[in-house]
C-alpha cells in the first residue's frame, strides 16, 4: 500500500519533471502564497510583542498613577521664572488609596535624576525613592545582597540598591555590596544590593528599572527635598509622588478597582490634568484585540495569494489532463479504474502544491529574519504557522486538482484512445 | 462458419448489436454479430472503413458495452457489467497491442511494462522479474531502462507486445499492430507473433491490411455490422 503510493508519487514527480518550466512556475504560485502567510503571521505576531511585553512588565494587576507636568498656559509660563509649579500626586493620596482598597498593595515612588559616582565611573540615572513593596509590585527579584527593609525607612538610612546595569557600570570588577557611591555632590550611600536584570522593563525618564538605583522614601525624601530644578525649562517644579503604584489581588479585581481610583482622584486631580492613570491589563487587552484583528487581515491577504497559487494549479492540471489525454485512454485500456486515474492526477497536484509549500517554508522562515534584521521589526515565527500554512498548501493542491483529476477519470476510454 | 474444435471458448459474441443514436438516424455499427474465439486460436478480423471492425475491437477490449446481446470472456457475460468490473477484466483478460505502440512516454520500458500489474496491485519483484523475462523474449534484454523516444517503432511495438503479455491475457487483441511500420519490420512483428502461438497464446488482429491477415488462421469479414464471411487461411494456402 505504502509501497504503491510512494510508486504514485514517483510517478507524480516524473511526469511533472517532463515540464520542469511549467511545473516550477505552477509550483512558485503555491510557494509565494506559503511563504506570505508564514511572513506576515510572523510580522503580525512580532509587532505587538514588545508593546505587550511593556505593559506585562508593568504588572497585569496593577494600576499606575504618574504625576504628569499639566500643559503650561500663556498665564503659568509667564510667571514662571519666579514661581514654583507644583502638581502632582500628594502624599496622603497613598493613604486614602489604601483605605478605599484595603486589600491592595500601594507603593509611592518618587523619582530623581541625580548623577551617581563610584571612583571615576560615573552615570546619570534615575533615583527611586521607594517602599518595601516595591519590589513585589514589579516582581523584581534580588540578585545580590539585600532589598530595602522598613529599618532603613524608618532610620531614613543612606543605603541603596542599584539596577543591575548600574551595578555593572558602577562596579566593573568588583562586588557593589557593601561599597559606598557618590549621589549627586555631597550624599554617600551604601549598596546594600543589586537586583536581577530585567531586561526591558521601562523605567522612569525614559531609563529602563536595570538602570536606576533605589532608595528609601524617607531617605529620598530627606536627601532631595520635593522641590527639583527642571533642566528644560530652568524653572522650579514641586512634586511630591511621582507615582502610586497600586497592585490589586488579582486580575478580576482590576477594573472596579481602576474604577474607584479614577472616580476618587477625579476631583482634585481631574481639572488639572496633572495625573496619569494607567491600567497594563486594559492596555494589554486592547492591544491583544488589535493584534488579532492585524493577524486576521494579514492572514486573509496572505490566503488571497495561496488561493490564486491554487486557480494556477487547477489551470495547469487541466492542461496537463487534455495533454495526457492518450495517456489517460492507454491507462484505462490496461486496466485502470476511474479512481486509479482520480488518485493519479490529485497525487500529481498534492505534489505540486506540496513542493511549493516545503520550498515556501524555507522562504518563508527566511523573510521574517530579513525583516527583523534590515527593518528592526520585530518577528516571531510561530511553529503552528508554519505547519499550518504546509497543511493548507497541500490542501489547496488537493482541492483544486480535483475538478481536472475528475474530468481525466470520466474521460471515454475509447475517445481518449483515439485523442492525438 | 468456423470450424468445430475441442479448444475452449475464451471469447464468445452472441448476436451483439452496437447502435449508435446521431441525431434522428440510429446507426448499427454492429447489427447481429455471433462469432466465437477459442484458446490459441488466430483470428483477423477484416472489412472496409465503416463495417464496424472498429466497434467490434471496442466491444472485444471491453472498452465499449453491446447495445443488445451477450459478449462472454472466459465465460462471463461481460455485456451488463459496470465501468469498474470492466476496468478489472480489461486489465486481467486482455491484452492489447496498439497501431502507435501507445507506450507512455515519461516511463521507462520497464515501467511501462509493469503498468498493467500495477493497476491489479502487483507491482514488486515479481513484476519486476516478469518484465524482464518478456523483454528478453521479444528481443528487448537490454533496453529496460530507456525510454520509448529512445527505440524505433519496432522495438516500440516489441515492448507494447511484452506489455500486452505482462498480465498472462486470454487473449492478444491488436488493432492495426503494424500499421506504423515498415514492411520489414512488419514482418518482424508478424513472426514474433507466431512466435508466441506455440505457448497457447491467443491472437485476434483487427486490420484491414490482407497481408496481415493472410498470416492468421482465419479471417472474419466484416461488412455493414454484420459477419460476411469466415476464411480459413490455411485451407485456402494462404499462410506458409
Amino acid at each position: 500500500m505504502i509501497a504503491d503510493m510512494l510508486r504514485v508519487v514517483r510517478l507524480g514527480l516524473k511526469s511533472l519533471m517532463v515540464h520542469k518550466l511549467r511545473s516550477s512556475l505552477t509550483t512558485a504560485g503555491i510557494l509565494f502564497g506559503v511563504a506570505s502567510v508564514i511572513a506576515m503571521l510572523a510580522v503580525g505576531e512580532g509587532a505587538g510583542e514588545e508593546t505587550l511585553k511593556r505593559f506585562r512588565d508593568m504588572g497585569v494587576t496593577n494600576v499606575l498613577i504618574r504625576s504628569v507636568k499639566p500643559e503650561e498656559t500663556q498665564q503659568t509660563s509667564s510667571s514662571s521664572m519666579t514661581s514654583i509649579l507644583g502638581y502632582g500626586l500628594f502624599y496622603p493620596e497613598a493613604d486614602r488609596i489604601q483605605n478605599l482598597l484595603p486589600q491592595s498593595t500601594v507603593v509611592r515612588v518618587r523619582e530623581f535624576q541625580r548623577g551617581v559616582m563610584r571612583g571615576e565611573n560615573w552615570r546619570s540615572t534615575v533615583i527611586v525613592g521607594t517602599e518595601v513593596a516595591f519590589l513585589p509590585v514589579t516582581n523584581m527579584k534580588v540578585q545580590e545582597g539585600r532589598w530595602l527593609t522598613e529599618l532603613d525607612m524608618q532610620k531614613q538610612a543612606n543605603v541603596c540598591v542599584l539596577g543591575a546595569s548600574l551595578g555593572k557600570i558602577l562596579f566593573p570588577l568588583e562586588n557593589p555590596v557593601g561599597q559606598t557611591v557618590m549621589v549627586g555632590i555631597e550624599d554617600r550611600f551604601t549598596v546594600v544590593g543589586v537586583l536581577e536584570y530585567q531586561g526591558r522593563a521601562a523605567g522612569p525618564n525614559g531609563t529602563t528599572l536595570d538602570e536606576c538605583a533605589f532608595v528609601p522614601m524617607s531617605s529620598s525624601r530627606r536627601r532631595f527635598g520635593d522641590t527639583i530644578r527642571n533642566p528644560s525649562t530652568n524653572r522650579w517644579e514641586a512634586v511630591e509622588l511621582h507615582e502610586i503604584k497600586v497592585k490589586l489581588p488579582s486580575p478580576e479585581e482590576v477594573e472596579p478597582g481602576a474604577n474607584v481610583l479614577r472616580t476618587m482622584l477625579q476631583p482634585v486631580h481631574g481639572p488639572k490634568g496633572d495625573i496619569e492613570i494607567t491600567v497594563p491589563l486594559e492596555l494589554l487587552r486592547e492591544q491583544e484585540r488589535q493584534r488579532q484583528m492585524f493577524n486576521l487581515v494579514l492572514a486573509i491577504i496572505a490566503s488571497i495569494s495561496l488561493l490564486v497559487g491554487g486557480i494556477g494549479i487547477m489551470n495547469v492540471m487541466l492542461a496537463t489532463v487534455t495533454e495526457r489525454t492518450r495517456e489517460i485512454g492507454i491507462r484505462r485500456a490496461l486496466g485502470a479504474k476511474k479512481r486509479h486515474i482520480v488518485q493519479q492526477f490529485l497525487v500529481e497536484a498534492g505534489v505540486l502544491s506540496a513542493l511549493g509549500g516545503l520550498v515556501g517554508v524555507g522562504l518563508g522562515m527566511l523573510v521574517p529574519q530579513a525583516i527583523t534584521h534590515f527593518f528592526k521589526q520585530n518577528t516571531i515565527v510561530e511553529p503552528y504557522h508554519v505547519l499550518l500554512a504546509f497543511c493548507i498548501s497541500a490542501a489547496v493542491g488537493v482541492v483544486f486538482g480535483i475538478y481536472p483529476a475528475w474530468r481525466a477519470a470520466n474521460m471515454d476510454p475509447v475517445e481518449a484512445l483515439r485523442h492525438e | 462458419m468456423q470450424q468445430p474444435t475441442d479448444r475452449p471458448v475464451i471469447a464468445e459474441f452472441v448476436d451483439v448489436h452496437r447502435h449508435y443514436v446521431m441525431g434522428e438516424n440510429v446507426v448499427r455499427a454492429l447489427d447481429g454479430v455471433s462469432m466465437q474465439v477459442r484458446k490459441g486460436d488466430y483470428l483477423s478480423i477484416m472489412g472496409r472503413s465503416g463495417s464496424g471492425k472498429s466497434t467490434m475491437l471496442n466491444i472485444l477490449g471491453c472498452l465499449d458495452r453491446p447495445t443488445a446481446g451477450r459478449y462472454h470472456v472466459g465465460g462471463r457475460d461481460v455485456s451488463q457489467l459496470d465501468d469498474n468490473a470492466l476496468s478489472d477484466v480489461r486489465g486481467r483478460e486482455i491484452g492489447f497491442i496498439f497501431q502507435s505502440f501507445n507506450l507512455i512516454p515519461q516511463l521507462t520500458v520497464l515501467e511501462n511494462l509493469e503498468v498493467p500489474l500495477f493497476y491489479q496491485g502487483r507491482v514488486g519483484r515479481e513484476s519486476r522479474e516478469k518484465a524482464e523475462h518478456l523483454a528478453e523474449r521479444v528481443g528487448l534484454g537490454g533496453r529496460l531502462e530507456h525510454r520509448p523516444n529512445e527505440l524505433s517503432g519496432g522495438q516500440q511495438q516489441r515492448v507494447a507486445i511484452a506489455r500486452a503479455l505482462m498480465n498472462d491475457p486470454l487473449f492478444l487483441l491488436a488493432d492495426e499492430a503494424t500499421g506504423n511500420l515498415d514492411t520489414s519490420t512488419e514482418k518482424e512483428i508478424l513472426d514474433l507473433f507466431d512466435t508466441l502461438r506455440p505457448d497457447g497464446v491467443t491472437i485476434v488482429v483487427v486490420t484491414h491490411n490482407p497481408n496481415v491477415a493472410a498470416r492468421s488462421d482465419h479471417t472474419l469479414w466484416l461488412k455493414d455490422g454484420q459477419v460476411e464471411s469466415w476464411i480459413d487461411n490455411r485451407a485456402a494456402g494462404g499462410a506458409q
